[in-house]
């Protein structure tokens, strides 16, 4: 549906003229910016081929990128499961039967939600470190599994809550008339279609909790933006390397955010009976990622 | 207790949030306003600029702000020697802003779009048929509506801001918060929990008003419709 369009007319003649001359300035202001960008990078030697050539070494891909990204997908991987066993315990803990286990549950992920992850991976990395309990080099990715996970297995709590609460009140109410248990029923029943519910957002959360494995920088988890750094620093091609790092993280969470909207897409048909059918958005949300 | 005490007279906690939240003033203006004209780029009629709205949004949204701010410190600073003031700190400083203000603008525009969503089709309509082109119609008709209906997503985009200023570690801001953390920590290690706690105690006290006052704003301000 283009409901974009009804934003403006269909253009006549003169509004086509108008979008013709936008569309050229607009691409020349582009091209100039890029060129003026270009050009800032040519004035410090940073677009001289022996910049580049190092990524045409397998080298650099042996020793530097592929262990760097290794090291990267290996703690986002470990956080993203630790952070939604995290949110599942917590987000049930939220909607449980019990007051005070609600109240806990609550105040975790509220707090949690409200601190900085840099500041919760700084204090595992310096505690861990200092107090002995784990071997020293396995400190920063311990520091960095544990701090996205309390960050994240928050924010999944909370969309395992919304998922809950927007399920159709009838859910619950089949669960108890053939005898279940509140936490039964909550169990077998409403967690897993909210789970089904909330996939695209918990795919989203998982792009998040990839770039966010990036500040292991800062506490010398050897993640790829720490080895892109060392190898820009060793081959004197810091932009260049950043550059690469940031691009390959881009690809990753690109297709991350491509895979969310295509969820939300093929569950709109599973989870369509659930809401009141709204009026068409002014702007499409596919077109959202 | 009296430890603990003595903490505050040697580092100057106050200080790095006092350098957080100016860091997140600046950075929150200037991310506001270049989302907004993303936003508009994106819901504007010319592919051109449409397409430029997009590809700013992907590429800032996917790319980690660790990576934005470490760029902007080895790349900017270092290698490219760009400098945005004559004292070395403030110039740091100023980039960092720079690193968390593009950062955020893409998250701005689409809290803003998402905004424009909550305007019913007939308001455009209606604009339309009284003659408004996209410009004033913009302007007049869906924008002050729109950031109405994005004051919550829009508060979401501000707490983020305001806890990934701390990041801001690794663009040699030394200053802040999370630094002074790290610093104080190392040298009373006797001290971790305390210290610790102290931090994510003050980032509490700033961000659950934040989120509080956008709630109750976002119902408040919420077109009656």
């Amino acid at each position: 549906m283009s409901a974009q369009q009804v934003l403006f007319d269909a253009p006549g003649p003169r509004a086509r003229r108008v979008i013709l001359i936008g569309n050229i300035v607009g691409v020349l202001v582009a091209v100039a910016v890029l060129a003026w960008i270009l050009s800032a990078l040519a004035g410090k030697g940073q677009l001289a081929a022996s910049m580049w050539t190092p990524f045409l070494e397998s080298r650099t891909w042996e020793f530097f990128i592929l262990p760097g990204l290794v090291n990267t997908l290996k703690a986002a991987g470990i956080s993203i499961v630790t952070a939604v066993l995290f949110g599942l315990i917590f987000g049930v803990g939220r909607l449980s039967h019990s007051a005070p286990i609600r109240a806990v549950a609550g105040s975790v992920v509220e707090v949690l939600r409200a601190v900085p992850v840099l500041l919760m991976m700084i204090f595992f990395w310096l505690a861990l470190g200092s107090s002995g309990a784990v071997k020293p080099q396995d400190a920063p990715l311990i520091a960095v599994v544990v701090a996205l996970t309390l960050y994240n297995g928050s924010v999944i709590a909370e969309l395992v809550r919304s998922g809950v609460h927007g399920l159709p009140r009838g859910q619950r109410e089949a669960g108890m008339a053939i005898g279940l248990t509140r936490n039964q029923s909550l169990r077998n029943i409403e967690v897993p279609q909210a789970l089904i519910a909330m996939l695209p957002a918990l795919v989203s959360q998982f792009v998040v909790i990839l770039k966010d494995s990036a500040l292991g920088f800062i506490i010398t988890y050897p993640e790829l933006l720490q080895f892109t750094r060392r190898l820009g620093v060793g081959e004197g091609n810091v932009i260049p390397s950043l550059l690469v790092a940031a691009a390959i993280f881009i690809l990753i969470n690109f297709a991350l955010s491509t895979l969310a909207t295509r969820l939300s897409v093929l569950l709109s048909f599973r989870t369509k009976g659930r809401k009141p059918v709204a009026p068409g958005p002014l702007v499409p949300e596919a077109a959202a990622t | 207790m009296e430890n603990y005490l003595s903490l505050f007279e040697t580092y100057d906690v106050p200080a790095a949030f006092w350098v957080n939240i100016q860091l997140s003033f600046w950075a929150a203006i200037f991310a506001l306003v270049i989302g907004t004209v993303l936003a508009l780029f994106r819901i504007s009629p010319i592919p051109s600029l449409q397409w430029f709205g997009a590809a700013y949004v992907n590429i800032f949204r996917n790319t980690p702000l660790t990576i934005i701010l470490a760029f902007g410190f080895l790349g900017l600073f270092s290698v490219m020697q760009i400098s945005l003031a004559s004292d070395l700190n403030a110039s740091l400083f100023r980039i960092a802003i720079l690193g968390l203000a593009l950062y955020h603008a893409a998250f701005v525009c689409e809290a803003i779009r998402s905004g424009v969503n909550t305007v019913p089709l007939g308001q455009a309509e209606a604009a339309r048929a009284i003659g408004l082109s996209f410009l004033p119609a913009a302007r007049l008709i869906i924008l002050p509506q729109a950031f109405r209906g994005a004051i919550a997503p829009l508060g979401n985009v501000l707490i983020a801001l305001i806890k990934n200023s701390t990041v801001a570690a690794a663009g040699s801001v030394a200053t802040e918060s999370s630094g002074l953390m790290k610093t104080m920590i190392e040298f009373r290690s006797d001290l971790v929990i305390p210290i610790f706690l102290t931090f994510a105690l003050g980032f509490v006290i700033l961000v659950i008003p934040i989120g509080l006052l956008t709630t109750w704003a976002s119902r408040r301000l919420a077109v009656a419709r």
